[in-house]
């Protein structure tokens, strides 16, 4: 008996040692044939996607700005779809980026979708978007500027939605009360400068805009200075962004002009509705959220100042972007040309307060809305954002610098800009 | 298959056995009853943990050697990063962002600058106050002993993105920390958006404003010696007091545990040895929590280089990049930058730093477990025994189980 336990407890005693390194083989073996076996299924189902059946439904995927945008898309939507015969249906991202990634990863994305300025040098790069900028009806009704932004290797990949221009705006009341007149609108940088020094009082600003390039790129453009030039080389360190950041500079050591954090706010629009501050430069998007939350301030739009080069201003928009890996393109580039086609994007216009991308109907909507005409009115000579791959890294930087703008050294942080914006756009 | 339940066997008798003959009994006598334990229900434990194994493996295993190809790879977001079309790239990621001289490396330099600062005053800080929470809510003399208990532990069991929401309004320019300060006449900062480094509003209190020549060079990530320096931002305190607040609760818990465990036998022994509260604490309590304080401070250690929801949740970076973190830059250089590659090196290189971090830590805690002389406790005016105070992790005053059923 003793005999007979002594083999078992033995070989327990020595088991132990060799089944955990059993255990490690098993589970090596299984991550190590699971690997490959989970590649095949990628790639084997990134396969079926470019040999699959064309046609099916269109699956759209929007970052809404919110119900009255999701109505209006889902409207156009559906009218398109009985119209063509073709089911498709609109999702609402919570996270636009996270999801889109998520579906160019699996080879299964949205067929339609919004894409950013940011991310659209980025997807454009590695393939992920379908360019049917040439088969469009009437390429050439949009925008130049906002062609140029969703131009990549020289073709015009999606079709420009719609677009917001920065304006300046203005608190009638505080306007007044400062025994200023319609007359005193500022049209130059030295009168703003004026204005915004006689609005400011203990407890309001005369001025307040966000600490990023969004919004201070504005002077740099009134100065004649950009990010890039014409070719897209960075051209960030000239005199003229120069002179537009020591301009910004002194109205923020000045006190005229704040950063809406200083005054206890997220951003312009809500400094200018809550009275901290007396002007704003903001686009499109306040008149909206200024009717949401602040409905008893009035208020007035007018152009921004110009500045020693002229007017200038910055536009912000987003593309309609059909996926490389859709099985049903055709389908998709005919819903993106009802989408963008006149009569479409007035009634988007209506619904949701943003402006029409084709010039087309550029009178109709300031005849729609012609106490927003300053938004338009900038169009002309407004910059966007450049097509650059790694350029919304870039610029992130730069706003992080411009917020310690007022102690900091503005040809320095040009001299950084430069530098980063050059290993992107040489 | 014999009864697993079976205690273990009384000695064979026979003839007085040797004291080597008793040693193999014993140890004959553990394997079989490790063997007969096992024998029969290996294969149904097996069974059991088969799906964990296999969620685990699926969830975490597999994505974490995904995730270390992607590193590895020059995948651009679409499609499989198994596909022909992503090539092998060696350690081209982890040298753009360790030795680039770009963007990338300097992000990467700043938020870990950024996260340094913050585990070195979150770890220590949050310890010594969970420890002193814990002794405080274990005092028998404590009234509402509960009530406080609960009410320190609530932050831990509170989503953390409602408390950033809430600490946000909180430290807003016009919020209510800065009206309260205002009451002393104090000018509270702009909490939210105020880049200046604690270090160096320090300093430039004693004039220096701008770094001296020297401190000017970026040797080390792309980020100067000043900037290395310049200790957290404002802002960022907003998530070290916060993280303080949260997490204290929760290892104030474990220490309780702890706590409760050590026997009121040797808290007599000592009052018997004449030690003050200091002492009993110091010398007997805190020696005696140490396997809890390696707990503690390896968890801290692993929770604060990972902090991404607080930073993702409320300014994301901003001011100045000086909130940025690893965490949250390798989800941005991820998602929104689509550097896939670099986003997984970041994730990578910060596993690195957590375990060789915690690897330092077990090493220093270890070493000390011999008690140097002068911290020996010493009964006052008696030559006798030098140490009357166990001391040591091994100390548990539970009755060993070596004699088996007792």
């Amino acid at each position: 008996m003793t005999q007979h336990r002594t083999f078992p407890s033995a070989g327990a005693g020595r088991r132990t040692p060799r089944s955990r390194a059993a255990r490690l083989t098993v589970l090596l073996a299984a991550g190590g044939l699971a690997l490959p076996a989970l590649a095949a299924c990628g790639g084997g189902s990134g396969f079926d996607d470019e040999g699959g059946e064309a046609g099916g439904d269109l699956e759209i995927l929007i970052g809404s700005s919110g119900d009255a945008e999701t109505a209006a898309v889902k409207d156009a939507v559906s009218a398109w779809s009985s119209e063509a015969g073709t089911g498709a249906n609109v999702s609402v991202a919570a996270d636009l980026v996270q999801q889109l990634s998520q579906g160019f990863a699996s080879g299964n994305p949205p067929d339609v979708f919004y894409v950013s300025t940011d991310s659209f040098p980025g997807y454009a790069a590695n393939g992920s978007l379908f360019p049917y900028g040439d088969q469009l009806e009437d390429v050439d009704d949009f925008y130049p500027t906002l062609s140029e932004t969703f131009t990549f290797d020289d073709q015009l990949y999606c079709a420009p939605k719609d677009f917001s221009t920065l304006a300046l705006v203005i608190n009638t009341d505080a306007w007044s009360a400062a025994g200023l007149t319609e007359d005193d609108y500022p049209t130059t940088w030295e009168e703003l400068r004026t204005v915004a020094t006689t609005l400011t009082t203990g407890d309001q600003a005369g001025l307040a805009f966000g600490p990023e390039w969004q919004r201070i790129g504005t002077f740099m453009a009134q100065a004649g200075g950009h990010l890039v030039d014409d070719s897209l080389s960075a051209d960030v360190d000239t005199p003229e962004n120069l002179e537009a950041l020591t301009y910004v500079k002194d109205l923020l050591t000045s006190g005229a002009a704040k950063f809406p954090s200083d005054v206890g706010s997220g951003w312009g629009g809500e400094a200018f509705g809550t009275g901290a501050a007396a002007m704003t430069i903001e686009g499109n998007w306040v008149i909206g959220a200024l009717e949401n939350d602040f409905p008893d301030i009035n208020y007035v739009v007018v152009p921004l100042p110009e500045g020693p080069a002229g007017p200038g201003t910055l536009q912000f928009t987003n593309c309609w972007g059909i996926a490389a890996d859709s099985p049903n393109q055709e389908a998709a580039v005919d819903l993106v040309q009802y989408l963008t086609s006149a009569e479409q994007q007035m009634t988007f216009a209506t619904g949701f307060g943003v402006m029409p991308s084709i010039q087309s109907v550029a009178e109709e909507w300031k005849g729609e809305f012609p106490e927003q005409a300053a938004f338009l009115d900038g169009a002309e000579s407004a910059q966007g954002v450049p097509p650059i791959e790694g350029i919304a890294d870039v610029i992130s930087d730069f706003n992080a610098q411009i917020e310690g703008l007022k102690s900091g050294d503005p040809q320095a942080t040009l001299t950084s800009v430069q530098s980063t914006l050059e290993a992107v756009a040489p | 298959m014999s009864t697993p339940a079976t205690p273990p066997g009384t000695p064979g008798g026979g003839a007085l056995p040797t004291r080597r003959e008793l040693r193999r009994r014993e140890l004959r006598r553990r394997g079989r009853r490790r063997a007969g334990v096992n024998r029969g229900q290996t294969g149904a434990g097996w069974l059991f943990i088969t799906p964990m194994l296999v969620i685990l493996g699926l969830f975490l295993v597999l994505p974490i050697f995904m995730a270390l190809w992607v590193s590895l790879s020059d995948w651009t977001g679409r499609g499989s990063p198994f596909a022909a079309t992503t090539n092998y790239v060696g350690g081209e990621n982890y040298a753009e962002l360790l030795t680039g001289g770009g963007l990338a490396e300097r992000d990467f330099g700043t938020s870990i600058r950024n996260n340094l600062y913050y585990v070195l005053i979150v770890v220590p800080v949050q310890t010594i106050i969970s420890l002193l929470l814990a002794v405080l809510v274990n005092q028998r003399l404590l009234k509402a002993r509960g009530f406080f208990r609960t009410a320190f532990y609530f932050p831990s069991v509170t989503s953390s993105v409602a408390i950033t929401v809430v600490f946000l309004f909180l430290f807003s320019a016009s919020g209510a920390v800065n009206r309260a300060v205002a009451y002393l006449g104090v000018n509270g900062p702009n909490w939210i958006n105020d880049p200046r480094g604690l270090l160096h509003i320090i300093l430039g209190a004693f004039g220096v404003d701008s770094p001296p020549g020297a401190l000017q060079e970026a040797p080390f990530l792309g980020v100067s010696w000043w900037n290395w320096l310049a200790g957290p931002s404002v802002t960022m305190t907003i998530y070290i007091i916060m993280a303080i607040f949260t997490t204290s609760g929760t290892f104030m818990l474990l220490y309780l545990a702890a706590l409760q465990g050590i026997s009121g036998d040797i808290q007599e022994a000592t009052l018997v040895d004449g030690a003050n509260a200091w002492q009993r604490l110091w010398l007997v309590t805190v020696p005696m929590l140490r396997p809890t304080t390696f707990t503690v401070i390896t968890l801290g250690l692993i929770g604060t280089w990972q902090v991404f929801d607080q930073i993702y949740t409320g300014t994301r970076g901003s001011p100045s990049k000086t909130t940025l973190t690893p965490a949250y830059l390798s989800y941005e250089t991820s998602f929104n930058s689509q550097q896939w590659g670099q986003g997984a090196a970041i994730a990578f290189i910060l596993f690195a730093i957590i375990v060789v971090l915690t690897i330092l830590q077990r090493i220093v805690l270890r070493e000390s477990d011999v008690v140097p002389k002068r911290k020996r406790f010493r009964p006052t005016g008696e030559g006798g025994r030098s140490s009357v105070v166990p001391v040591g992790p091994p100390v548990v005053p539970v009755k060993p189980p070596a004699g088996g059923a007792a």
